[in-house]
């Protein structure tokens, strides 16, 4: 019953989007205020019907309802609750719904929260938003409908794949949609500007914090998924590039490029037609990346539904929502007028430059990433284009990158000079360069990780000199309080997430300096790694609650000091018939001493010990940028409409 | 959508305030880029999708150029311990009848994961023979006797010449010689139960 109900509100949702996208683009067309006005409830019906839909089909997991096919494919009753709920996104059809949960939950929030939008364009971006959902609840309902049946019912699940059984994949898909989902509304923010042929400071205050939202989460989205990569694959590393890992970076860094140039159709009125299209390519990267992980077109730890007859459809889809954004840009975008003017030297001059830095990057991994499947297909060529290849062609792109996010937030609009700012930065650049001759001096010659440590030294100090300068710490100390208080929370959390970054690439570059080595080691040996002694003590069987392992305890010491007792399993899971690696893994803050077991021979045991200067840094440098996004978030300007307040706003309806 | 709203006349300006504006034509043609890189991708992911249905577009096989083609010449001594004949090239010359050849190591975790579905194999009466690469014959005994042997014949290759005859990828990697002793099927990795069922069953029934 629970899950007919499911299907149900899945098939009124489609209803409901269906009549939102006709009543918003035609109501919007026509100027009839009725229409318009019908739009935003609508869209509160179809996210309360796509909500019921999720909470049928999570309810089927809970209870381990063996008669949904997607519950037998994808659960059982032996695990946690966790991963029974975890479960309902961990599969192609969930995560679909999942997918089209969080588009609604978009339109509700432009429905509950956009009354300060002009009526024409609400309706429009929600007709916009509509027409996304209408094409993703048609595939789900035609091709991959989570509510199938399966008669007579098998006693039991097949499980989940045990590598997914994890606290931090639970959450690594919600964040992730959460990103890619929310370009959709800039998308659909853009399509409406070039339909209505008009840009302005207002549309760019509106779009801002949709791009700020969607780069913050699925900023945290990516840092957990190489965060779960680095502790449960035991590889030791953190970023494989992946093909899908490519496809979540693409997103991101358009959707970068778009929250910096949408800033500047904010303040300057210029650039327009610019980040009209990066809106189109933040949401085109997004659907680019499901098709590439759903279609079986490549292959990849991630792939999730191999099968062409999907792929097409979603292809389809794509064609609708890509083509028809740069269809309707390439007829419509010449109409946007650039009134802001700017000399090359200017705030904006250096947001030109990021832009230009950041597409560049993103077009580098996108061609590193369909190069191999359009070699197979046109020139019948097996190529992998891997690591090599993209730290090489990326990290002269990303070194100027680093070098400007310093300057640009210094220098004033329209018109600057270069040597006031370099007056207030000379101290970070200072910090740099004798970070990167300490690491020179230190560890030999080993000039990327030394060029990581002088970029992440100079974009934190750089951050804190534009903080300081902001609030005139330095000029007029007894004053820094108050200004402190009086600075915008957009000032602090663009500051903290370029500081961020800076923590990002102090852990990349400690990274740069790890060392490994394989030890076959007998109970009671010991081997030593970067000055740590580690000492194999014992080797035991444990049984856990739906797997069996092999435990190596190892004891960690230095010189005489204790520091740690490590204990890296090999699980079997019977049901699933799988092999994992637990990786045990120990962080000082300044190192994490990592130990993965490998076989067994001679009665002793292979162990693989990582020393990993500095890892913890990258995530944390991550949650760091995403806080900076959230902080900027919460500033009061973002949330009140141009050009004045509105004191009476609606109220959410969702 | 058609064309409607306040559609002012545009002048030719470029898309930032800097620098000479672009002429309208190049313009036209830079607002349209976009569209035209979108399009290629999208025949060729077309084109991608067609090819997986038809097989012509596979990005999980590793092509062989052996495939269509005899084995090249080898001969290896038998597994000392294991009671098993060694395995040359003149036991796929002809056998009759399908065979598997089966490149796999006691290091090799994937090989423990493929091992039963070799058990299965070798219980229906499939002719599996094996090649341990790469392996002490110590530790290849080991293995067989802790996962049980699957073989009729095993040759041991402990400096690894026979496999980069035969274009090994890794371990383990499967083969599939027809009755007349041509390749005629290659399997990189392991053989898992989808692996089984949809591909190399339906070989077996082909070439029977």
């Amino acid at each position: 019953m629970i899950p007919e109900l499911g299907h149900f509100a899945l098939a009124l949702a489609l209803a409901l989007s269906l009549a939102q996208v006709v009543v918003g683009l035609w109501g919007a067309q026509r100027a009839e205020a009725r229409l318009m006005a019908a739009t935003a409830p609508l869209a509160a019906g179809a996210l309360i019907a796509v909500a019921a839909a999720f909470a049928c089909l999570a309810w089927s997991y809970v209870v381990n309802d063996t008669t949904v096919l997607n519950v037998v494919q994808n659960s059982h009753s032996a695990k946690p609750l966790l991963y029974k709920l975890s479960g309902t996104w961990g599969n192609h059809e969930g995560s679909m719904v999942l997918w089209v949960l969080i588009l609604a939950l978009c339109g509700g929030a432009v429905a509950g929260f956009g009354g300060n939008l002009p009526s024409a364009l609400q309706a429009r971006v929600l007709g916009i938003l509509g027409l996304v959902s209408v094409g993703f609840l048609g595939f789900i309902l035609a091709t991959s409908n989570p509510f199938d049946r399966v008669w007579p019912p098998p006693p039991d699940g097949q499980g989940l794949n045990p590598i997914l059984q994890d606290p931090g994949l639970a959450f690594h898909p919600p964040l992730l949609y959460l990103g890619y989902v929310g370009f959709a509304v800039t998308y659909a923010f853009a399509v409406a500007a070039l339909i209505e042929g008009r840009v302005d400071a207002a549309w760019g205050r509106w779009v801002r914090p949709w791009a700020l939202a969607a780069w913050s989460f699925l900023t945290l989205g990516i840092a957990l998924g190489s965060w779960w990569a680095y502790y449960e694959l035991g590889w030791g590393g953190y970023w494989f590039w992946d093909p899908v890992e490519n496809a979540s970076l693409l997103p991101w860094l358009a959707g970068c490029a778009l929250l910096h140039s949408a800033i500047v159709v904010e303040k300057r009125e210029a650039l327009k037609t610019w980040t009209v299209f990066l809106a189109l390519l933040a949401f085109g990267m997004s659907l680019l990346g499901t098709f590439l992980v759903r279609s079986g077109v490549l292959t990849s730890v991630h792939a999730f539904a191999n099968d062409p007859e999907r792929g097409m459809v979603i292809l389809g889809l794509l064609a609708l929502y890509i083509g028809g954004g740069f269809a309707l840009f390439a007829w419509r975008a010449a109409t946007m007028v650039p009134t802001g003017v700017f000399a090359p030297l200017s705030r904006e001059g250096a947001l030109v430059l990021n832009n230009l830095l950041l597409c560049s990057i993103a077009a580098v991994v996108l061609v590193g990433t369909l190069y191999p499947m359009f070699a197979d297909l046109l020139l019948g060529e097996k190529i992998s284009v891997g690591p090599p290849f993209f730290n090489l062609a990326t990290l002269p792109l990303a070194v100027p990158l680093v070098l400007a996010m310093g300057f640009g937030p210094m220098l004033p609009w329209k018109r600057a000079r270069i040597f006031p700012a370099m007056q207030r930065l000379w101290w970070a650049a200072l910090a740099g360069f004798a970070a990167f001759l300490l690491c020179l001096a230190i560890e030999g010659w080993r000039i990327g990780p030394a060029l990581g440590f002088a970029a992440a030294l100079w974009a934190i100090a750089a951050a804190a000199a534009d903080i300081a300068d902001r609030i005139a710490l330095f000029s007029r100390p007894q004053a820094a309080w108050a200004r402190a208080k009086g600075l915008p929370r957009a000032a602090w959390g663009g500051a903290l997430a370029h500081a961020g970054l800076g923590v990002m690439i102090l852990g990349l570059a400690g990274m740069g300096l790890a060392t490994d080595k394989l030890a076959l080691l007998k109970p009671g040996e010991a081997t030593t790694l970067a000055g740590m002694e580690y000492r194999l003590t014992g080797l035991a069987d444990v049984q856990g609650p739906n797997w069996t392992a092999r435990r190596a305890t190892v004891e960690v010491r230095d010189g005489d000091r204790l520091v740690t007792v490590l204990e890296a399993d090999k699980r079997s899971f019977a049901v699933a018939r799988m092999q994992t690696t637990e990786a045990a893994i120990h962080t000082t803050w300044a190192r994490d001493l990592y130990v993965v077991m490998g076989e067994e021979r001679d009665g002793g045991a292979v162990l693989r010990i990582h020393n990993n200067p500095l890892a913890p840094w990258i995530w944390l440098g991550a949650a760091i940028m995403a806080l900076g996004g959230g902080i900027s978030l919460s500033d009061r300007r973002m949330r009140v409409s141009a050009p004045a307040a509105r004191p009476v706003r609606a109220e959410a309806r969702a | 959508m058609s064309a409607a709203g306040d559609r002012r006349p545009a002048p030719a300006q470029g898309p930032g305030g800097a620098g000479a504006p672009p002429s309208p034509s190049r313009r036209r043609l830079l607002l349209l880029a976009p569209l035209g890189v979108a399009a290629a991708a999208g025949v060729g992911f077309y084109a991608m999708l067609r090819g997986l249905g038809t097989g012509s577009y596979d990005p999980k096989g590793v092509p062989s150029a052996l495939i269509g083609r005899q084995p090249p010449e080898f001969s290896l001594p038998p597994l000392e311990g294991a009671d098993l004949p060694g395995l040359s090239s003149a036991d796929l010359r002809g056998a009759g009848r399908p065979v598997l050849v089966n490149f796999f190591a006691s290091w090799c975790v994937p090989c423990v994961i493929e091992h039963p579905q070799l058990m299965r194999l070798a219980r229906e009466g499939v002719p599996v023979l094996g090649v341990a690469y790469k392996d002490k014959p110590a530790d290849a005994l080991g293995f067989l006797r802790r996962h049980g042997n699957p073989y009729r014949k095993l040759g041991v290759d402990l400096p690894g010449r026979v496999a980069i005859d035969w274009g090994l990828y890794g371990v383990p990697e499967t083969y599939l010689v027809d009755r007349e002793g041509f390749i005629r099927w290659r399997w990189a990795g392991p053989i898992t139960d989808d692996t089984l069922k949809q591909e190399l069953q339906p070989l077996l029934r082909r070439h029977a």
